[in-house]
This record gives C-alpha cells, sequence and structure tokens, in this order.
C-alpha cells in the first residue's frame, strides 16, 4: 500500500514536472512577441517589481541590521571587526539577497500573479480571448513571465544596496566601526565574480518562481479553491524550489 | 449550412457526454439549443469553437472541418466567429470601449481614429456609449452582458454564440437583450446560436431549435413543433414538469428503509 502511495506521489511529481516544461516550451515561444510590446511588459514589470518595492526594501534594512549585529559580536571575538564591512557585502551579494527577494518575491508577486490568471480563467476571460483569436499566453501569460524575470534582479539588487546600508547603520553608526575600514575592505574582498554570482542567481529564481506563478494560475482549477489551491502550490513551490536551485547554484560556483 | 455538427461523440473520464448528436446552424437564422443542466449545451459550444475536439463525428464551421484545421487557421476562423459568455467574461483591468476595442486592436491594424468610430458605432448599437469610460466592475450584469455583446460583434461575425444569454436578468434587461439578439440576426444577417434552457425566452426569437437530452438530439424543428411533441421527454422540458424522464429525486436508497434504519442502529 505504502509502495503504491510512494509511487502515485512520484508520478505526480514527473507529471507536474512535464507540465511545466512544456508549458515553459510554449511560454519561451510566445516571449519573443511578447517583447514586443512595451507597454503591456512595462506594466509587468510595475506591477512584479514596483509594487514589490516596500516589502523588500524593509526587509532589506533588517537583514542588513541583524547581519550587523551578527557579524560585529562574532567578529569582535577575534579582533577583526574592520571586516564587518565584507563578510556583511559577501552574505547579501551571494546569499542573502538572492534567496530573501525570491521568497519574498513568491509571496508578494508570485500570489498576485497565481491569482490574477487564475481568475481570468474561472471567469472565461481567458477563454474569451481564445474566441476572440487572441493566444492568453502570448496576452497574459508571456509578459507577465518576462515581468518577473526582469523584476527580480533589480529587486535583488536593490535589497543588496538597502542590507549593506543597515549593516552599515548598526556596524558604523551604532557600534562604532571604522567607516573607511568597513567600506575599504568590503571594495578590496567583494570581487565581479561575487556580484555575477548574485546576479545568476537572482535571475535563476526569476524565472523559476514567475514560471512557477504564471504555471499554477493558467492551470488552476476554474474555481474559487482552485485559485486558492494554485496560490498555495506557488508559495510552496517557489520557496522550496529557490532553496534547493540555491545550493546547486552555490555549488557551481564555488 | 454555417454550423453543421453531425454524428458528434464526445465523451468526458468514460462517462459519455453526446452519443451521436446532430445539429445544424442555417445562414441567417437563430438557431436555439435547449435542454436540461447537465446535458451538454456548453460542451457542445466548446466544440463547434474548437476549445475542445469531438472524439468522433464532424464538426464543420463556414465549410470548414474543425479536424482538418490547424492551430492558425482555427485562429483565424475564431476571427469570423464571436461568443457571448454567460458572465460576460469581460476582461476586468480595461474598461468599456477597450474591451470592445480589444479583438480590433490584437487582430487588425486599423488606424487609431478608425477603432474609435467602430467602437462607438458597436456601443451605440447596444446603448451603452455613454459608460465607454466605465469599469468592468462598475456594470450590472444586463450591462456586462451587452457589452460583451459590442464585444463579440466588433469584428463582424459570420456566426454569433450565446451561452446562456437570458440567465440571471432583471425582466427589463432580459428584454434588451432578446430584442439586441434579434435585431443583430435581422440587421446583420448573422447566423446566430443560442444555448438556453430558458424555453419561453428561446422560442419567442429561434426560428429552429433542438432539444438536447442524454447525449442525443431528442426533437428538433421550429419551437412550436416542439411543443407539440408526444415524447415525455420533451413535453417534461418545454412544460417545465417535475418529475417525468428526468426525475425529480437523485437515486437514492428506499426512502422509508433509511430513515428506520437509522432509528434501529
Amino acid at each position: 500500500m505504502s509502495n503504491g502511495g510512494g509511487d502515485g506521489f512520484i508520478l505526480e511529481g514527473v507529471r507536474r514536472l512535464g507540465s511545466v516544461a512544456i508549458f515553459l516550451v510554449h511560454l519561451l515561444r510566445e516571449c519573443v512577441p511578447a517583447l514586443g510590446r512595451p507597454r503591456l511588459l512595462v506594466h509587468q514589470i510595475y506591477n512584479a517589481g514596483a509594487r514589490s518595492l516596500i516589502i523588500i526594501m524593509l526587509s532589506g534594512l533588517f537583514v542588513g541590521m541583524v547581519l550587523g549585529l551578527q557579524g560585529y559580536e562574532l567578529l569582535q571575538r577575534f579582533g577583526s571587526v574592520e571586516a564587518l564591512g565584507t563578510a556583511a557585502a559577501l552574505g547579501l551579494l551571494k546569499e542573502l539577497a538572492p534567496v530573501v527577494t525570491a521568497l519574498l518575491f513568491a509571496g508578494r508577486a508570485g500570489t498576485a500573479l497565481t491569482s490574477e490568471i487564475g481568475l481570468m480563467r474561472a471567469t472565461d476571460q481567458l477563454t474569451a480571448m481564445e474566441i476572440m483569436a487572441v493566444d492568453p499566453l502570448r496576452y497574459v501569460a508571456a509578459p507577465r513571465f518576462l515581468g518577473g524575470v526582469i523584476a527580480m534582479p533589480l529587486l535583488t539588487g536593490i535589497f543588496s544596496v538597502v542590507g549593506l546600508y543597515g549593516a552599515q547603520l548598526i556596524g558604523v553608526q551604532l557600534m562604532g566601526v571604522d567607516k573607511g575600514a568597513f567600506w575599504s575592505q568590503m571594495q578590496g574582498s567583494v570581487g565581479l565574480r561575487n556580484v555575477t554570482e548574485g546576479v545568476v542567481k537572482s535571475l535563476v529564481f526569476g524565472i523559476a518562481c514567475s514560471l512557477i506563478a504564471v504555471h499554477e494560475g493558467y492551470n488552476a482549477a476554474p474555481t474559487a479553491e482552485g485559485v486558492a489551491l494554485a496560490t498555495t502550490r506557488t508559495v510552496v513551490a517557489s520557496s522550496v524550489i529557490t532553496l534547493l536551485l540555491d545550493y546547486v547554484l552555490t555549488a557551481a560556483f564555488l | 449550412m454555417v454550423v453543421d455538427v453531425r454524428g458528434v461523440h464526445y465523451a468526458v473520464g468514460g462517462r459519455p457526454i453526446f452519443a451521436g448528436v446532430d445539429v445544424q446552424a442555417r445562414r441567417g437564422r437563430i438557431t436555439g439549443i435547449m435542454g436540461p443542466s447537465g446535458t451538454g449545451k456548453t460542451t457542445l459550444l466548446k466544440i463547434i469553437t474548437a476549445q475542445i475536439a469531438a472524439d468522433r463525428g464532424e464538426v464543420r464551421v463556414c465549410g470548414q472541418d474543425l479536424a482538418a484545421l490547424g492551430r492558425s487557421e482555427i485562429y483565424a476562423l475564431r476571427k469570423r466567429m464571436g461568443m457571448l459568455f454567460q458572465n460576460g467574461a469581460l476582461l476586468t483591468d480595461l474598461d468599456v470601449f477597450e474591451n470592445v476595442a480589444f479583438p480590433v486592436r490584437e487582430n487588425t491594424d486599423l488606424p487609431e481614429a478608425l477603432i474609435y468610430k467602430l467602437v462607438l458605432t458597436k456601443l451605440q448599437a447596444v446603448g451603452l456609449r455613454g459608460a465607454a469610460q466605465l469599469m468592468p466592475g462598475e456594470l450590472s450584469g444586463g450591462m456586462a452582458r451587452r457589452v460583451a455583446l459590442a464585444r463579440a460583434i466588433v469584428m463582424d461575425p459570420e456566426v454569433l454564440i450565446y451561452d446562456e444569454p437570458f440567465v440571471g436578468l432583471d425582466p427589463i434587461s432580459l428584454g434588451v437583450i432578446m430584442r439586441l439578439i434579434k435585431h443583430m440576426n435581422e440587421a446583420l444577417g448573422i447566423t446566430t446560436i443560442v444555448v438556453s434552457h430558458d424555453v419561453r425566452e428561446l422560442a419567442t426569437i429561434a426560428d429552429d431549435s433542438y432539444l438536447l437530452s442524454e447525449g442525443r438530439v431528442a426533437a428538433a424543428g421550429a419551437p412550436a413543433q416542439l411543443r407539440a411533441s408526444d415524447s415525455a421527454a420533451v413535453r417534461q422540458f418545454m412544460t417545465g414538469s417535475e418529475d417525468g424522464p428526468v426525475p425529480f429525486h437523485y437515486p437514492a436508497p428506499d426512502y422509508a428503509v433509511q430513515l428506520f434504519a437509522a432509528d434501529e442502529s
């Protein structure tokens, strides 16, 4: 019995993976024409990006402040508090900014995307488009997917900058770490490779989270319960996939 | 025949929905498709609009066999069709004007000035030119359906399909929608298919009628012929009798046995 359940779980997992892969192929095909619709695209970057700014900046500030506190507490044991800038910058650029931004994106923009598209499905708006000879993949899904993919690295960059400000606020302003040492050590130790790692991660997370959000909404059962389930799945799947991909990418960059 | 459905079979998960359905919609006429809830009226519309494919049988729309068409040909055919959804299915992020303009903008390269005039003409036809700047959320159910009708006719379709256009309307809106369906058909010569379970309303406007029951066409002809039918299924539907071939009670164990069994346990 338990074997059967396990098999069913694996089969369902493979089926979903296949469904997402096929959806991605169709979506990518529609992304090229969607790029030629700047108005639609800018609107979606605004929805996914600009509307997430407050939560991203607030979280970035607090995460940076915690890094400043914890880093100072740890580094002072070894008498090297000047390295706080480096520690905060590397922690933010390589790990915390891409991962936390992706998790927040899944919770704010991802759920909004899924429920919006799911409700369009439930209220026949997508079917109406098909009947009007307008492909909803091109008009609805592709711009939203691209908007998320473009917004994620921008949000990650903003998270990093605000986070560094938060770390500096605690380390330099509150704990008295030398301002010159904080910034010069950071400048000396953080290289292009570290920045690239963060950018690559944020791009990959952007693709994964936007794809999951759009796929779940597009394939949601056309009922209130179906949309609610799809929204929940978006958050859960995006979070797990983000953490899994983070491990894979971290290992790849070592 | 503008729409010609012959011997269509369709099943979902092994449960047959259609077992040999024949429906024809003739050019310039209003064809009504009636039937109790759950008989697959909306499914038939999905087959006619190529949203789903029949398992067997032939479906021809505007002379083209749907089974032989590729994706781009289906989209090209859909440009010659219009459909009014039960809930209107207006795009909620666009105002009334943009909703009506949507198919024109997406499917043609007409200049903005022409689109403006075209949309105003269609909104005037449904009496909502003054509501052009309202959002769908600000419209009543009847108004939303009229906007959806303006959108459905904006591309001057050859076939216009209505899915349950009379559901949930107050008497005034109902009268307006009935007049508009008749007017669009007569003034524009559009071949019209109306799916509904509102017998009285449909009988008033339909030239030809089909009654679906248990996966087949139970009766076909002018509404008056259907009313005169001696088939029990047709009579029950046309007169709205509570009991008949479609039973009032969902299949269940014997009532008394079930009641007393609860006492004994």
